[in-house]
Order: C-alpha cells, then sequence, then structure tokens
C-alpha cells in the first residue's frame, strides 16, 4: 500500500502533528489543548457538532489562525507561525470558493501561477488536473456554468495541482444531494488514495465519517475525545458523548453490585441486574455510580432464538414500531419503565411486533460498553 | 357565466391600479418641465443661424483648450479620487462594524454639507494667511507664504476632496459584495497580498470601480463652484466658461452651443466606459 503510494505520487505527502494547541476568542476556548496526529498519506476525519471547534482546527493548521498555545508541525518542521501562503497545504471551502472571475482552467493553474511555475508546465499539470477529475472538456467554463458536484471537482483539483503536503476539507459535500454526496465520498477518498495525500477532513456527519476515515476524531467543546479508527469509535465509545453522537444507542445508567474479573454486575436505577464487560481502561468499582451503553442493533429477539444462552433480558411491550427497510426499529418500555431502543433485523423469517404486543429480548455482555464511572 | 361575473370586477379594478409607468409619471413630468424642456430650449438657441456658434467654439482656439483642460483636470481628479478612495473603501469593506460606522460618518459627513462650505474651507486652509502657510512660517520652514490658492493645485484639491464619496460608495458596495472566503483561499494556495489585490479584490470590484470612475469623471467635467472659487479665475473649466458668456456677455447662443458640446462629449466618455465594462464583463 505504501508502496504504491510512492511509487504513483511524485513528492510524499506530509506527516501532520498538533501539539497541545489552543485557541480562545475573547472568553471562548474554541480549542483547548488539542492534541492530533496524522500520518503520511492518512485520510483522518474530525467529527463534532457545530461550536466543537473543528473549524478553528483547520485554520489552526491552515494559518487562517494562529494557536495561542502549541504547535503545529509537517514532518517535524514547526509551521505554527507561519504565513498560509508559505504552507503548500491545500484546502477545499465549504462553499469550494472558487474564483467566479476566473475559469476552471485559470481557477486551477491559480496555486502554480503563484508559485511561478513556467507557463508550459502550468498547461500541462492544468490539463492533468482536469482529466484526474474528469471535467476535460470545461476548460474555459467560469464556475457559475458548472453543477455543484462539478465546482466541488474543480476546487479539489485547484486544491491538489500544486502537490500540497497536506490536504484539508472543510464539509464539502454540504451543500450537494444525498446521492451525488455519496459519489463524491467515494472518488475524494480514490483521489486521496491516488495522489497518497495526507488529508484531514471535517465533518458534522457521523456516517460521511464512519464511511470515508482511516481514523476518527471526534471534537467536542473545543477537545479531542477519542480518537480511533471507525470500528472503534463506534463499537467502543470512550465517554457518554461520543456514544451518543456517533449512531444510535441506549445509555442506561446505574451501581455495579460486583466487580470480578472482566464482568461487571451492574444494578440500574430503574432494578434489575445486568451484566457488563469489564474495560482495561476504565475501572470500576462496587458501589460506583456507572454508565453502560448499548447500541440498539445488538438486540436479539428471543422468540426466533430459544437455545442461545443470553447474559441479559430484557421483557417489555412495544410502544413504537417503524419499517425501516434493513430492519425494524422498536421502542420497547419494560414493566420497571426502562425505555429500549431496539432494531431488529426485517425479512420473510423475522417476526414483525406492532404497538403493544409483548416483545423479549436478550443481549450480550460484550455488547454492553461501560462508558463512564463517578 | 359565473367565470364571466367572478373576473369582470377584478378585471375592471386591474385597469384602475396604476401600472408601473403610471408610478414614475410625476418625476417624468417634473424632468419634462425642469431639465427636458430647458435643454431643448438651449439647444435650439445653438441652432440659431446654423453652426457659426459651433463653428466659433470647436474653432477658437481658447475655447478648444479650455475643453482639453476641463479634461485633464477631471482625468487627474478622478485619478487621485481612485488612489485615495480605493484604500478608503477597502478598510471600510473589511473593518469591524464598529469601526466601519465611524468611517462611514467621515466619508458621509462631508457629503451632507454644502459644496461651498466645504469651498471655503479650503480657502481658509490654503489662503496667504491661511492656516497651512502660518504653520510653515511659523515652524520655520518658509519665509514668505506660498501662494496655494489660486492655482490648479488648490482646484484639484478641493474636487478631490467633494469628489471622494462618490468614488468610495459603489467600490464599497461593490467589494463588500466579495465572498470573504475567496481571499482566504487565495492565501492559502500561495498568493501575497499584493496579488490577492491584483488578481482577486481589483478584478472583482471591477463594476464599482467603473461606476465611481464615471462618476467622478462625469461630474468633474461639468464642476463649477470648486474651480470658480479655489481657482479664482486662473483656472478656467468648460462650466465656467459657460456661466461667463450668460452673465458677462449674455451671449445665450454660445452658451447653449458650449453646453451641447460638453453634454455630447460627457454622454460619449460615459457610453466609452460602459462599453468598456461591458466587453471585460462578457470575455
Amino acid at each position: 500500500m505504501s508502496n504504491d503510494r510512492a511509487s504513483t505520487s511524485p513528492q510524499q505527502s506530509g506527516r501532520l502533528q498538533v501539539d497541545a494547541a489552543s485557541k480562545r476568542f475573547g472568553h471562548v476556548a474554541a480549542l483547548s489543548d488539542v492534541s492530533l496526529s496524522v500520518a503520511a498519506g492518512e485520510f483522518v476525519t474530525i467529527l463534532g457538532p457545530s461550536g466543537s471547534g473543528k473549524t478553528t482546527l483547520l485554520k489552526v493548521i491552515a494559518g487562517f489562525e494562529i494557536a495561542d498555545q502549541g504547535r503545529v508541525l509537517i514532518d517535524q518542521a514547526d509551521i505554527t507561525e507561519l504565513d498560509p501562503a508559505q504552507r503548500n497545504i491545500g484546502m477545499v471551502f465549504q462553499n469550494y470558493a472558487l474564483f467566479p472571475h476566473m475559469s476552471v482552467a485559470r481557477n486551477i493553474a491559480y496555486p502554480l501561477a503563484m508559485r511561478g511555475t513556467p507557463k508550459a508546465e502550468i498547461a500541462t499539470r492544468v490539463k492533468q488536473a482536469l482529466d484526474m477529475v474528469e471535467l476535460g472538456g470545461m476548460a474555459e467554463r467560469l464556475p457559475k456554468q458548472l453543477s455543484g458536484g462539478q465546482q466541488q471537482r474543480v476546487a479539489l483539483a485547484r486544491a491538489t495541482v500544486f502537490q500540497p503536503r497536506l490536504l484539508l476539507l472543510d464539509e464539502p459535500f454540504g451543500a450537494l444531494d444525498r446521492k451525488l454526496r455519496e459519489q463524491m465520498q467515494i472518488e475524494v477518498r480514490r483521489l486521496q488514495r491516488r495522489l497518497g495525500l495526507t488529508t484531514l477532513f471535517i465533518t458534522h456527519d457521523q456516517e460521511e465519517a464512519l464511511v470515508m476515515s482511516d481514523r476518527i476524531a471526534v471534537m467536542d467543546k473545543g477537545r479531542v475525545l477519542q480518537v480511533g479508527p471507525p470500528n472503534e469509535i463506534y463499537e467502543a465509545p470512550a465517554n457518554p458523548f461520543v456514544a451518543d453522537f456517533i449512531g444510535e444507542s441506549n445509555i442506561f445508567a446505574g451501581v455495579v453490585e460486583a466487580d470480578g474479573g472482566n464482568l461487571l454486575r451492574v444494578r440500574l436505577e430503574q432494578g434489575p441486574v445486568i451484566e457488563v464487560a469489564g474495560r482495561a481502561d476504565l475501572a470500576a468499582h462496587r458501589g460506583q455510580r456507572v454508565r453502560v451503553m448499548v447500541r440498539p442493533e445488538r438486540f436479539v429477539d428471543l422468540a426466533a432464538d430459544q437455545n442461545s444462552v443470553w447474559a441479559n433480558r430484557i421483557d417489555g411491550r412495544v410502544t413504537d414500531s417503524a419499517y425501516i427497510g434493513v430492519s425494524d426499529k422498536y421502542r420497547v418500555v419494560t414493566a420497571e419503565g426502562i425505555d429500549v431502543l431496539m432494531r431488529l433485523p426485517s425479512g420473510p423469517s423475522s417476526r414483525r411486533y406492532s404497538a403493544g404486543e409483548a416483545i423479549a429480548a436478550g443481549f450480550h455482555a460484550a455488547d454492553a460498553r461501560l462508558i463512564a464511572v463517578q | 357565466m359565473t367565470l364571466a361575473s367572478t373576473t369582470a370586477p377584478v378585471a375592471s379594478r386591474a385597469w384602475l391600479r396604476p401600472g408601473p409607468f403610471a408610478l414614475t409619471l410625476p418625476a417624468l413630468l417634473l424632468l419634462t418641465l425642469l431639465f427636458m424642456l430647458p435643454l431643448v430650449r438651449l439647444f435650439s438657441l445653438s441652432f440659431t443661424g446654423g453652426f457659426g456658434w459651433y463653428e466659433k467654439a470647436l474653432t477658437g482656439g481658447l475655447y478648444t483648450v479650455i475643453l482639453y483642460r476641463t479634461f485633464e483636470i477631471a482625468g487627474i481628479v478622478t485619478f487621485f479620487s481612485f488612489v485615495i478612495g480605493y484604500p478608503v473603501a477597502f478598510l471600510l469593506a473589511t473593518t469591524t462594524p464598529k469601526w466601519r460606522a465611524i468611517g462611514f460618518a467621515f466619508v458621509m459627513l462631508p457629503l451632507w454639507t454644502s459644496v461651498l462650505v466645504r469651498t471655503y474651507a479650503w480657502m481658509v486652509l490654503l489662503g496667504r494667511n491661511g492656516i497651512i502657510n502660518r504653520m510653515l512660517i511659523d515652524s520655520g520652514l518658509l519665509d514668505t507664504p506660498l501662494s496655494l490658492l489660486n492655482s490648479r493645485l488648490a482646484v484639484i484639491l478641493g474636487m478631490v476632496h467633494v469628489m471622494l464619496p462618490f468614488m468610495i460608495l459603489p467600490i464599497y458596495s461593490a467589494l463588500t459584495r466579495i465572498d470573504p472566503d475567496l481571499p482566504t483561499a487565495a492565501r492559502g494556495l500561495g498568493a501575497s497580498a499584493l496579488r490577492i489585490l491584483t488578481t482577486i479584490y481589483l478584478p472583482l470590484s471591477l463594476r464599482g470601480i467603473v461606476a465611481g470612475v464615471t462618476l467622478v469623471f462625469v461630474v468633474s467635467l461639468g464642476f463649477y463652484i470648486t474651480p470658480a472659487l479655489l481657482g479664482g479665475g486662473k483656472v478656467m473649466m468648460y462650466a465656467m466658461v459657460i456661466e461667463q458668456q450668460v452673465r458677462e456677455f449674455l451671449a445665450w447662443n454660445f452658451a447653449g452651443a458650449l453646453s451641447v458640446i460638453l453634454l455630447a462629449v460627457t454622454l460619449v466618455m460615459f457610453w466609452l466606459l460602459n462599453q468598456g465594462v461591458a466587453r471585460h464583463l462578457r470575455d
């Protein structure tokens, strides 16, 4: 994989390192002690709600804002206070920021012209870039004569034509409709792999983050809460915010009754006791208050599976049901008043429940994730 | 039947409702009476006895020289208004709202003051015993006062001062319409501050520049009060010649011919400037 990158890209992309960066606007801490490193050629997504500081982090890396504290390094070189024009970082803006008075070709030629690249070389590189994003015939068009998806590609070509050491993408798919969005996600990823570009992608769309990234950094209130590959972020959220922000989740509160080995017994606030897998990085002892997360799709309908042994069992009544296509979504309330969201596989072989019906579901201790200890 | 009975009253009411043309009627009448009619009258006066008055205006060395000088002064005034006005407009467009409000007060205040008052203010500043001369002499830099007033410099200074808001406002308006991400993007793509100015701000505010340049140049061509007072009769502009012909020689026919020439030349300039932009925007 890395050999392949080296052979197709004449200039190896950079390794980005953000070191304990902080940035305040007035008395609002936009970034608090943020550290993040992105390996050469890696695609990392910064995921967070609006106001989480992800755009500020991007600006600090691009140089449009200077961090109050901390450092930004590319390949060990400190660029914290370097002028953006000197950083050699490609960026795609949310609204693309194409120059409206320049043709597609001149837009793409812009970063090369600013670097004093000879005219003949500009022409060939612009042509290559246009071919790469499949806009060969559009060179002389103005940006406003292109569709949203085409403008997006021009922005991408412009941000990569000068072989930047890093590519920054600031919610670039926000303005596209769902279908085009999914298509662009694949295209951007293919292009990024082909060029071996170190890429930092910003989004508030958790689905997009899960689909595209090598790793995801979840941000909230100016802090990075968890960094990891998509499956880790989804399966093993480090804390309640991540658990709640990514995907759907049931979060139960309770008290640890027994903490033997790597299995906890937790008495929920409403009464029942469940078995929860312990965490090596998060110790929970007898008597401590904890929170536990279970993903809705981890429940198994006990009417369809009577043979297996289930550590945990939920008996309740369906209050709402919805057919999603791949699954059926149920809201279930137990006799003790616990509210549970479940997704059960749909299909001819599985039973469908309607509101008011009794349901029994099981889940493994491993599917109950400890997310907070107080 | 029901259809006809319900639509008929609506139709009749629609007929009574004033259309867009009817709404412009009062203004049109006012302009026709107060502006077009005198113009037509002047036009017909200038042709009494054939093209004689035009011959005099266009062949007599004096009048063509003054026409040329008027163009020159208008050109210089336009140039300096642009050189001073663009940075001001730029600052207004890019600064914080608080400073924008303060800046605007300074731009607009002179606009709300009479041209006459502002011109007299310049006379106070530039006169032989004016503030500038006194400061220079008191500080020991000069022994005898400079004759600043009644000069081309004074006329140009005064006119630039009067015309500046007309340059600043259209440019400001064009600059505020530029997406702030564009200069940011240019910077990230490697452009220096100067390159951002020449490749992003200037071309994207071109419409405003042309509007300001046209306005200042065209108004400067017909300027009267400021050159008359600050030039002290030594700097003749075309409008002053026209006034002189009417007031001192009662030569209405000749004044008419001069007015028509000034108007024609102004219209041609206006047309040329707009053509230039239209072509540029098409490309």
